[in-house]
């Protein structure tokens, strides 16, 4: 009796968590879309800026608008690296090599944020993993 | 009929030994007396670090251009240089650039950008250099410099608080805060005048900084009074416009004005049909160039050799980590095309990368 009227009380419970959980309204989405915005505005400033590098080279300088960054094919085999490798692999070696400064780490907000925009700017276009 | 040969010879000398690939480029080429050939460099975007520090990459572009532009034989009648020497447009920038392009066996004819222009309105290059436009002849083929940068007044003269903050506005290519190029209404009434005294049969070539065309606006590939200047040229039975600016293979035919860009030796730009979010006006018998390799840094950048003896413009590209290109005007067509490559057959221009 004890357990089933327990039992009975988590299930309520859980049903009432569920059922809360799945309920989201217009601020809500409203508040996720700009936190996304926010996120992809920083990206782009980060690509316009020089301070990812040393050298006061910056990402828009060779991709204008982010082009060129093909999002939707990672991961991918990247001939060079020599195996399927993911974006934040590739965004590295462009910090570190035409940039001449310091790799991120894949879940550094700065690398999330240059994330956020180069997909904000392939909106609209088929992922392709693995098309080179 | 041509006789084909090296139009570079063999490098042998230690001196450039540091720049140059191991094989020297080759550019076999057809040769005459009636000739009238030249080496065109652009785009070097010369960065200042900070004090006499540059980013090394676009140095070593403009080096290795130059030193292999004057391995040049037979020599060319000249070389030109076509805008975008510095990136700010900074005294210490355009003086180095100007160092680097001294190097060469001949003074070069110089082309104004918007990155040598926007600090101080092009003061201190025309100091270096001289005038913003001009034109010359060579061997009966008249050629035009203009200075296709510039932008509306109220943008120029009104808009930004300092040469600095014009500068870094203009310099970012898809940056909403810039301004379409023009050639304006002064020059084209000094293009008409220097035009006047010349036969429509003579051969003309324009060189700009920007496409004296419109193909994308939001790059700024694109130049406002296009059409106006294009019916100055109209009546010229061979005339031929070269720009750079666009760091990527791109020509086009419109009515009898025939257009060519030329390479940067800085880096390559991608075609503005990768950017999913624009439409592209690219020419559609511009068989674009492939995709560059990253991890060469000297992949999709060059310089060119071209010659004029028909009246019309034939560009060998030196392509580095690809097979060279060459577009030369078809007489029957009546516009330039890749001798190799169809845009019908989308042949794929280069297979590296
Ligand atoms: C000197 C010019 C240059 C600069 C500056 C540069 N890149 Fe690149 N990058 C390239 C080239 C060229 C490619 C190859 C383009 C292609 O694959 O079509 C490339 C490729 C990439 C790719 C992989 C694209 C693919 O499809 O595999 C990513 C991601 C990338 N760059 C990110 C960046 C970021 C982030 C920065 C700034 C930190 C940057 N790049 C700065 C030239 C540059």
């Amino acid at each position: 009796m004890k357990l089933i009227k327990s039992l009975t009380v988590s299930l309520t419970l859980i049903l009432a968590g569920f059922v809360h959980a799945d309920e989201f309204d217009k601020d809500d989405l409203d508040r996720w879309t700009q936190q996304f915005n926010d996120v992809a505005a920083e990206g782009r400033r980060l690509w316009t800026s020089p301070e990812l590098g040393s050298n006061g080279v910056t990402c828009a300088q060779c991709h204008p608008n982010s082009a060129n960054t093909h999002m939707e094919t990672y991961p991918k085999f990247q001939k060079q690296i020599g195996r399927v490798s993911m974006m934040w692999e590739m965004i590295n070696w462009c910090i570190r090599n035409p940039l001449e400064g310091m790799p991120l780490d894949a879940d550094d907000p700065e690398m999330i944020a240059i994330h956020a925009y180069l997909a904000k700017e392939r909106s609209g276009v088929a992922i392709a993993p693995g098309k080179h | 009929m041509t006789n084909r040969r090296n139009f570079i010879k063999a490098a042998t000398s230690g001196l450039i030994a540091g720049v140059l690939p191991v094989s020297v480029v080759k550019l076999a080429f057809g040769s005459s007396d009636q000739d009238v050939t030249f080496a065109y460099i652009s785009d070097s975007h010369i960065q200042q670090i900070k004090g006499n520090k540059f980013v090394r990459n676009w140095d070593q572009g403009l080096k290795k251009a130059v030193a292999e532009a004057n391995l040049l034989d037979p020599k060319p009648d000249f070389v030109i240089f076509g805008g975008d020497l510095a990136q700010l447009g900074s005294k210490p920038e355009l003086d180095h650039g100007a160092e680097l392009l001294s190097a060469l066996n001949s003074k070069p004819y110089m082309v104004m950008g918007e990155h040598d222009y926007y600090l101080d309105l092009g003061d201190y290059w025309s100091d270096l250099f001289g005038d913003k436009y001009y034109s010359f002849d060579v061997k009966g083929v008249h050629f035009v410099v203009l200075n296709s940068i510039l932008t509306y007044d109220e943008w120029t003269y009104d808009r930004w608080e300092s040469g600095e903050r014009r500068m870094n506005e203009m310099a970012g290519l898809d940056n909403p805060n810039g301004s379409p190029f023009m050639v304006g209404e002064r020059q084209r009434k000094w293009l008409a005048k220097d035009l006047a005294n010349v036969s429509h049969d003579t051969p003309v070539v324009v060189f700009s900084h920007s496409p004296i065309q419109k193909i994308y606006k939001g790059w700024n590939f694109w130049t406002e009074d296009a059409e106006e200047v294009q019916a100055i040229l109209a009546p010229f039975n061979k005339v031929n416009v070269m720009y750079g600016h666009v760091h990527q293979i791109q020509y086009n035919q419109i009515g009898n004005i025939a257009f060519n860009s030329v390479m940067a030796t800085a880096w390559p730009w991608p075609y503005p049909s990768s950017y999913a979010q624009a439409e592209s006006h690219m020419p559609v018998m511009t068989v674009e160039m492939n995709r560059a390799d990253p991890f060469n840094e000297r992949d999709a950048t060059g310089w060119q050799l071209v010659d004029v003896h028909s009246g019309r413009v034939d560009v060998n590209f030196n392509l580095y980590g690809n097979s060279n290109r060459r577009v030369k005007f078809n007489e029957k067509k009546g516009h330039p095309e890749d001798v190799q490559h169809s845009p019908h057959a989308r042949t794929e221009a280069q297979k590296h990368y």
